[in-house]
């Protein structure tokens, strides 16, 4: 089932189209990864998410019925700009946040009291957060924003401005955060980490969808039939040995073992490939090269873009 | 409505948590004092430079007859021409040449010479003297008997003390320079306290955008309740502190009243009358009329002090320190969401700060005009009505007028805070852009 969903979501301002009928679905307990260059629309598609603006024209919908601003209090929401009060004491503020999302100061203060040991931030209760460093509000405003234990999370760049224990920290906790049965939004320009958390991706460019799914699934897509080969044996033999339905593109030889990279004219042709291969050279490993998430955020942006001035 | 106040609080505790709090809690009404009072001290200070100044008297009449003050002085140099005493000035220590023609009655002009323009205290001295001198012996040309005598007693000082009464026949003394004051200092604080607590609003808006936290905040909370939260909860602080000023001077007031004035049980009646008797036993012993006047005006503010209508002021004061608040902070909320710092709110700050500078000229006028119709329209016009109908009111306008000017401003500030809420909320979450006065109305404009 879908925790949220937007359906056909317009968002004007006074001259460029911020989001045009945009469609997102967000199935309930995975990570959602919301992709997109800089300026495509994102940042006000969590916005409408927040509840924050609404949109000109589309419908929202939550837990499968219609959004309304109560919903806010089981949204947590970690903007890609931190910030706070700098003048406030961390407990204060973060009790004062709380209250802001619809805790009860009871409930707030054990839940602060369990988080604040669990990062072993106790002793910052009393200091005012401007005496902080970066890491250190970063990780107030963490604690924060999972605080009331929200069903829906949005982090925008969770892990800038964290070192690369504090971010490992996170990111574990991003991920049992899930296992506990939260649905995570999650915006960010960093490929790798999409790989490592995503279940389910959005990529957004210039205010349209331009590709959603399983990560797995568009990966399988944009994969190129290209396979990796390291052998012992001779290299021209595997040039003149492989039938015409296959295309060596590379052959190297380094340190006495031979690389190649050989395309394939047919899906899921490996077993085939194997077959023919064996015996023609000795096997030191063998792979499909499968596209990063990096390699098809380029090329889906780079056609699109074409596609566009073209029109 | 939960959540509203929950930024109420926040707003009110941590501004009242403050040192700076405290320091103006209890500097503030001496601040005021200060500068209320400073002005009219200064413009009444003496001139502490002794000044002496030449006589050349060609009639003969004035000879060592100008009465000298402390630091006045003349001197009559004997056998000098007035030729010779300019020839010499710069040297001769004179700071003036009083030249006395001996045409003086028929004229009646006579030249004070000077190297700098001499100050309005020595002249005014001087042309008091000879004006004194020259009716003194124009009546004894008459050849009047005891004219001396006659001179002296005649010398009089009439206090003017006047007492209204209401329909239930109760006397009330009223006093214009007490309304006057009222009126000034009621004007003056909602000035001072619509400029001081509107920008700390605008700061305050400014420091949540800058911090970048308003982007959490409103994605709990609607920005209307983000914005009025903070007003109110700002306004509470002001409230407070002017709650604080109050009782401080209460207290100082009602403990000079019990040292200085126990008497002032007395009705207004009773006291004139025991003046009275008093006066006619001076007037029989010839003395002289009732002497030192200082204490005797202040009694009668202490007095008068008493029989001010205070609820319906301090009412009407309330209601026009919150209207006027109400109304400018949220002017205030829109400059601070329309900017990204401080530096950049000077271009907005103009068309606020205007009306609040015309309302104090405009107040100025008014106190010695309470009903002209200068005073009746700028305490129409809810940009400066807080502050001139503040100034109006010790002055007993008519009631529809208040009840008009009330409803103005009601409505306006419903107005501007409504519009406020809808640049605002826009405003908040645009950063790195430098508003103008198009694109204000652009985001007044949006939906949503």
């Amino acid at each position: 089932m879908d925790l949220f969903q937007a359906k056909n979501v317009v968002k004007e301002f006074s001259n460029h189209l911020a989001l045009n009928k945009v469609s997102i679905s967000v199935p309930e307990n995975t990570i959602f990864g919301l992709l997109g260059p800089n300026g495509a629309g994102k940042t006000t598609l969590i916005r409408i998410i927040n509840q924050i603006t609404a949109p000109d024209s589309g419908e929202l919908f939550y837990e499968g019925r219609k959004m309304t601003s109560n919903d806010t209090h089981s949204i947590g929401y970690l903007p890609e700009e931190r910030g706070l009060y700098k003048k406030m004491k961390v407990g204060e503020q973060a009790l004062y946040l709380a209250q802001l999302k619809g805790m009860s100061k009871h409930d707030a203060l054990k839940k602060l009291k369990y988080w604040f040991e669990k990062f072993e931030m106790t002793e910052w209760w009393n200091k005012k957060v401007e005496e902080l460093s970066k890491g250190m509000q970063q990780k107030v405003q963490f604690v924060t924003t999972i605080l009331h234990e929200p069903k829906l999370l949005i982090f925008d760049e969770p892990f800038s401005g964290f070192d690369p224990i504090n971010a490992n920290l996170l990111k574990n906790e991003i991920l049992e955060l899930k296992r506990k049965g939260s649905t995570i939004i999650f915006s960010t320009h960093n490929m790798s980490s999409v790989e490592e958390l995503c279940d389910h991706i959005s990529l957004i460019n210039k205010s349209e969808v331009i590709l959603e799914g399983q990560i797995y699934d568009i990966k399988k897509n944009y994969r190129t039939n290209v396979y990796e080969l390291s052998y012992l044996g001779n290299p021209e033999k595997l040039q003149s040995g492989l039938g015409a339905s296959y295309e060596v593109l590379t052959n190297i030889s380094e340190n006495h073992v031979n690389f190649a990279s050989i395309k394939t004219q047919t899906e899921d042709a490996d077993n085939r490939l194997l077959k023919e291969l064996i015996p023609l050279v000795n096997i030191v490993s063998f792979n499909e090269l499968i596209p990063s998430m990096n390699d098809v955020f380029i090329r889906v942006v780079e056609e699109t873009n074409k596609k566009n001035s073209k029109a | 409505m939960h959540k509203i106040i929950l930024i109420i609080q926040r707003e009110y505790l941590t501004r009242v948590r403050k040192k700076s709090f405290l320091i103006m809690t209890v500097l503030g009404p001496v601040l005021f004092a200060a500068f209320m009072v400073l002005p009219a001290w200064f413009a009444t200070m003496e001139d502490t430079e002794v000044r002496t100044i030449a006589v050349v008297d060609s009639t003969n009449i004035f000879y060592k007859v100008l009465p000298e003050t402390q630091y006045i002085k003349f001197d009559y140099p004997e056998g000098t021409s007035l030729k010779e005493l300019q020839d010499n000035f710069e040297f001769s220590g004179y700071s003036a040449i009083l030249f006395i023609p001996h045409n003086i009655l028929a004229s009646n002009t006579t030249i004070l010479y000077s190297s700098k323009q001499p100050s309005m205290t020595v002249t005014m001295h001087i042309k008091n003297a000879i004006e004194k001198e020259i009716e003194n012996e124009k009546l004894k040309a008459n050849n009047i008997e005891n004219l001396d005598k006659i001179l002296e007693s005649i010398k009089t000082n009439i206090n003017l003390r006047s007492i209204t009464w209401s329909e239930d026949g109760k006397e009330k003394e009223s006093n214009t320079g007490l309304a006057m004051g009222i009126g000034y200092g009621s004007g003056m604080l909602i000035y001072f306290f619509i400029f001081l607590f509107g920008s700390q609003v605008m700061r305050g808006v400014i420091e949540e955008k800058t911090n970048r936290i308003v982007e959490v905040i409103v994605s709990s909370v609607k920005p209307f309740q983000l914005m009025m939260g903070k007003i109110i909860g700002v306004g509470l602080v002001g409230l407070t502190q002017f709650v604080l000023w109050i009782l401080l001077t209460v207290v100082f007031i009602g403990g000079v009243q019990k040292v200085l004035f126990p008497e002032l049980s007395k009705t207004p009646t009773e006291q004139v009358f025991s003046q009275e008797i008093m006066n006619s036993q001076q007037l029989d012993t010839s003395a002289l009329p009732f002497a030192e006047p200082e204490p005797q005006i202040l009694e009668e503010i202490f007095a008068s002090l008493g029989d001010v209508n205070f609820i319906l002021i301090l009412g009407m004061f309330l209601f026009f320190f919150i209207g006027g608040y109400l109304l400018y902070a949220s002017f205030f909320a829109i400059i601070g969401s329309a900017v990204d710092n401080e530096a950049d709110t000077q271009q907005f700050m103009l068309p606020v700060t205007l009306p609040l500078i015309i309302a104090i000229f405009v107040m100025i006028n008014t106190i010695n005009n309470p009903e002209g119709s200068l005073a009746f329209w700028f305490s129409m016009i809810p940009l400066t009505s807080p502050v001139v109908m503040m100034v109006r009111i010790p002055f007993h306008p008519a009631a529809w007028e208040i009840a008009l000017s009330a409803a103005i401003l009601i409505l306006t500030f419903i107005g501007s805070t409504w519009m406020a809420g809808k640049i605002y909320r826009t405003g908040i979450l645009m950063y790195g852009k430098k508003a103008s006065y198009k694109e204000l109305w652009k985001w007044l404009r949006y939906k949503n």
